[in-house]
């Protein structure tokens, strides 16, 4: 499944201070993955892509706190 | 930790006494994309990106403090037994002032290093697209500084520069990819 956002499982040290985090994550946005975008892409409707500030589903990049939970 | 090898990563020859190229070349010494800048640039991101990238930055941030000593070698040789009036005909005269015989981080046109040059974002994609950015503007600096040099022996060492900085680029540009990869992600039916 093609997801934007990634994680990776830094090394811990038995001496870190802090409680350690296991997993951390990146985001890895649409645009990284386009090239050239091509003619004839699926659109949204007119309000929504005023809603979204894109007008193509394959450029949309869902951010927050909603969307980095839905991993972990 | 770092081991050192004393010697330059690749031989420096200067084969003309000329001051005013030493002041065009401490642009890569301390200027906003030189050799200074980039070694602390990716020493310093390395903490915070993905594991399998810590290595990447490592080494070539220890490989710029390598091209920092030969750029270093270069201005030296340039200017070790110029007269201060040499020095000051080739516009070095504010530096002799303040410096002296010193070299000193700062850019061809005198304005001091600041850590303002360098960025650390946090975001992995972001720190390594700074990087390959990084990479190209010190690549067209070094063209900029062959094209004002007629040092046959000081141009084949900007050369040998020029090229590293042409296969770091390609090296941050295979980290991308490798961040860009999906793996170890949970799949969801």
């Amino acid at each position: 499944m093609f997801t934007q956002q990634k994680r990776y499982y830094p090394y811990v040290s038995p001496y870190d201070p802090c409680a350690p985090i296991r997993q951390k994550f990146y985001q890895t946005p649409p645009e990284l993955y386009l090239g050239f975008q091509p003619p004839g892409l699926p659109q949204y409707s007119a309000r929504e892509a005023l809603a979204r500030g894109t007008l193509w589903p394959a450029l949309y990049s869902p951010y927050g706190k909603s969307s980095r939970e839905a991993q972990r | 930790m770092w081991i050192y090898q004393k010697k330059l990563q690749y031989p420096v020859r200067v084969s003309q006494c000329n001051p005013r190229l030493a002041k065009y070349l401490i642009e890569q010494y301390g200027g906003a994309d030189g050799e200074l800048a980039a070694a602390l640039r990716y020493l310093n991101q390395r903490y915070t990106i993905p594991d399998r990238i810590i290595g990447l930055l490592t080494d070539i941030g220890t490989e710029e403090f390598g091209h920092l000593e030969m750029i270093a070698t270069m201005v030296y040789k340039l200017t070790k037994d110029a007269t201060l009036e040499q020095l000051r005909d080739a516009g070095l005269g504010e530096h002799a002032a303040d410096h002296g015989p010193a070299l000193f981080y700062h850019n061809a046109a005198g304005v001091p290093f600041t850590a303002t040059y360098i960025q650390a974002k946090g975001d992995p994609i972001t720190d390594l697209y700074e990087d390959i950015a990084a990479e190209e503007k010190a690549r067209a600096t070094y063209q900029w500084l062959i094209d004002m040099s007629d040092d046959p022996d000081l141009n084949d060492a900007l050369r040998f520069l020029r090229e590293r900085e042409v296969i770091h680029s390609q090296r941050f540009r295979e980290a991308v990819e490798i961040l860009k990869q999906e793996q170890q992600q949970k799949h969801f039916f």
